[in-house]
């Protein structure tokens, strides 16, 4: 392997990084406030088709970015709803948005842009290119964003209060905080961040809408965040070598060495081994799914 | 797990059957919302959906043919959820039991040969994630995906690769003559989907009529409460990973060995792709009871039989149902439908 290919390969782990380190981050946040999301999956895939059409219509692909946060914001805010103030199973919705994305995209595809495979998204974000390939600016974002999240979570009186409604919403409520404002605007910004993920696939990384193209990535951040231990500075490490898998996938399937089906399946082996390998120790805050309602 | 305890006392709650009714409704009226968005009759869609689902006796026969694989993916997520578990990899012991018909029956054209080693080959593939949730606490969400994903690249590189048929490289070789499950009468339909009312009927007999069953259930509501009471969880737990895997192992053998005139998996296995994940929308809307399931299956059956019609009929892609699908599953998980419902027409009254 010469120098060439590792750079290229790194760049490439940085772009594949984007949306399993959103997602994760956000899933982070919005678990340490105790409200659990499998939805993720049908957020990345809905947001990436929602953001696709906002970018075409005006143009620019930041509103494209917009537009997949705000799909986002409209989705956590339905699970928030259904979780936190209704005090639903927090599961079975996910499911439901998961579901719903499997129907919504390929529809969309058809019934918008005419086409049942893949639409090429005529308006992407610029980025910087190299020798080695292209670097989006949202890596950039993407880093920042966690490492504000983990300030913020860890080190301001905002993310005590987030992880005490996570870990004790009893005490916090006697403490006056409103345990249920913080879980569904938690919930929401978790979905927020994985919306504009989605968007960042069809917008920036891959030009392009497909109905799998989400591919088990917001599974994927979820066992990122168990991985992390709920933190978001190690889900941005962990998210970068879920990225590393994703490159060294694409780098080693032009050579044949395996047949392709099995370079295919090495992110989703890893997953699962590391995810093996760590849990135990891995503890999640302790209400975590679990309904909170007043005495 | 809200409802479930009172699920479990009643045969078929009226309430949760008024609820999925309730949501059924509200999927199609906000599919009828999509459509008018993107420019469709919904009159005509739903006129054209149900004309072809059960105007005819090959609409309903193939209302009958795609009940029956999601009925059995469907159980495979309500035993697991009875349990206390949310096992979302249905999907690839499905795969594993088509490709394990596919291959056993070409070994000896045996037709209750293939259907064993399907639901063998479901029931190992369940396995993985049951260890992996009992002895090291890997959430089963996470860890019957990724098993879906590496099941999908593995089944996929049997099915282009060493069992490709040679005549036709869009499937796989064909379930021999010997071993295809007999059709009724004079239609598509095999004797799969007797088959599988009389499966989900065994299931619901395990489940409630026996003690091993009851096991199952009381470690799905309180594990502290059930192993007091001599139910050890973690065998429950493994229980209903196998005998889920078998139920759906079974269904993805029979898809293709009752599957005329393809007989075979097709390209990009587009045939066997989807319906694990259809069988929890299913058994959610059957509110996890093998009895609501063998309903709500045909429901489901219904809205994907009458698509061919609608699409030519109506001119609109068959995804809406899909759409449609997802929406219902959403509204199921409003905890407490019912009594919202009612307080808000009794307090417009009063």
């Amino acid at each position: 392997m010469d120098f060439g290919s590792v750079v290229s390969i790194l760049i490439n782990s940085l772009m594949a990084m984007v949306p399993i380190v959103l997602t994760s981050v956000g899933a982070v946040w919005s678990e340490r406030a105790g409200v659990v999301s499998i939805g993720y999956e049908g957020v990345l895939l809905m947001s990436a088709f929602f953001g696709a059409i906002v970018a075409e219509i005006t143009g620019h692909a930041t509103m494209g970015l917009i537009g997949g946060m705000v799909t986002g914001i409209v989705l956590g805010m339905l699970h928030g709803v259904l979780t936190v103030y209704l005090k639903g199973d927090h599961v079975i919705p996910g499911i439901g948005i998961n579901l719903l994305a499997l129907g919504v995209v390929p529809f969309g595809l058809i019934a918008y842009w005419g086409t049942a495979g893949q639409h090429q998204v005529a308006v992407t974000l610029w980025s910087l290119e190299t020798q080695y390939g292209r670097l989006s600016p949202m890596v950039l974002v993407t880093i920042i964003v966690a490492l504000v999240t983990w300030w913020v979570l860890f080190r301001t009186p905002l993310g005590l209060r987030v992880r005490a409604v996570g870990e004790n919403p009893e005490a916090a409520d006697a403490l006056g905080i409103n345990v249920e404002k913080y879980r569904f605007w938690s919930t929401v910004y978790g979905h927020a961040l994985a919306g504009l993920g989605g968007a960042y696939m069809s917008v920036a990384w891959l030009g392009v809408v497909q109905k799998t193209m989400s591919a088990g990535r917001g599974f994927i951040a979820l066992a990122n965040m168990v991985f992390s231990g709920w933190n978001p500075l190690v889900a941005l490490i962990g998210g970068w070598l879920f990225g590393f898998f994703d490159a060294l996938a694409a780098w080693l399937a032009p050579f044949h060495l395996i047949p392709g089906q099995f370079i295919l399946m090495l992110p989703y082996v890893m997953t699962l081994i590391i995810v093996a390998g760590i849990i135990g120790k891995a503890r999640p805050p302790k209400w975590d799914g679990r309904p909170y309602k007043r005495e | 797990m809200k409802s479930s305890k009172s699920d479990a006392l009643r045969l078929l709650n009226f309430k949760a059957f008024i609820e999925s009714i309730i949501a059924i409704l509200v999927g199609f009226l906000i599919g009828a919302v999509v459509l008018i968005v993107f420019g469709y009759n919904p009159v005509d869609t739903y006129y054209w959906l149900f004309k072809g689902a059960l105007g005819s006796t090959s609409g309903i026969a193939a209302t009958l043919a795609y009940s029956t694989p999601i009925m059995l993916t469907a159980l495979t997520f309500a035993i697991s959820a009875r349990t206390g578990i949310f096992n979302i990899g249905a999907e690839g012991s499905f795969y594993f039991g088509a490709i394990a018909a596919v291959i056993f029956t070409n070994v000896w054209g045996n037709m209750w040969f293939g259907l064993a080693m399907g639901m063998l080959l479901g029931a190992l593939w369940a396995l993985p994630a049951a260890f992996l949730k009992v002895y090291r606490g890997v959430h089963e969400v996470i860890s019957t995906i990724m098993l879906n994903w590496i099941a999908f690249f593995f089944v996929l590189w049997l099915v282009v690769g060493p069992y490709a048929n040679p005549n036709d490289p869009n499937k796989t070789i064909r379930i021999p003559q010997s071993a295809r499950l007999p059709l009724i009468g004079n239609t598509d339909l095999s004797i799969a989907a007797p088959i599988a009312i009389i499966v989900a009927i065994l299931v619901y007999y395990l489940l409630w009529h026996t003690t091993f069953g009851f096991g199952m259930r009381a470690s799905g509501l309180n594990q502290k409460a059930a192993r007091y009471g001599g139910v050890n969880p973690k065998s429950a737990i493994i229980w209903s990973f196998i005998i889920g895997g078998i139920t759906s192992g079974l269904g993805g053998a029979m898809k293709v060995m009752g599957e005329p005139p393809t007989y075979a998996i097709s390209q990009g296995m587009a045939n066997i792709y989807g319906l694990g994940f259809d069988g929890i929308g299913v058994s959610l809307v059957g509110r996890n009871h093998p009895l609501g399931i063998i309903l709500s299956a045909m429901f489901f059956g219904m809205l994907r039989a009458g698509t061919p019609l609608m699409q030519a009929g109506a001119r609109v892609p068959l995804e809406i149902i899909k759409v449609i699908q997802g929406i219902i599953v959403i509204t199921v998980a409003i905890p407490g439908l019912y009594d919202l419902i009612k307080k808000s027409i009794e307090g417009r009254e009063a």
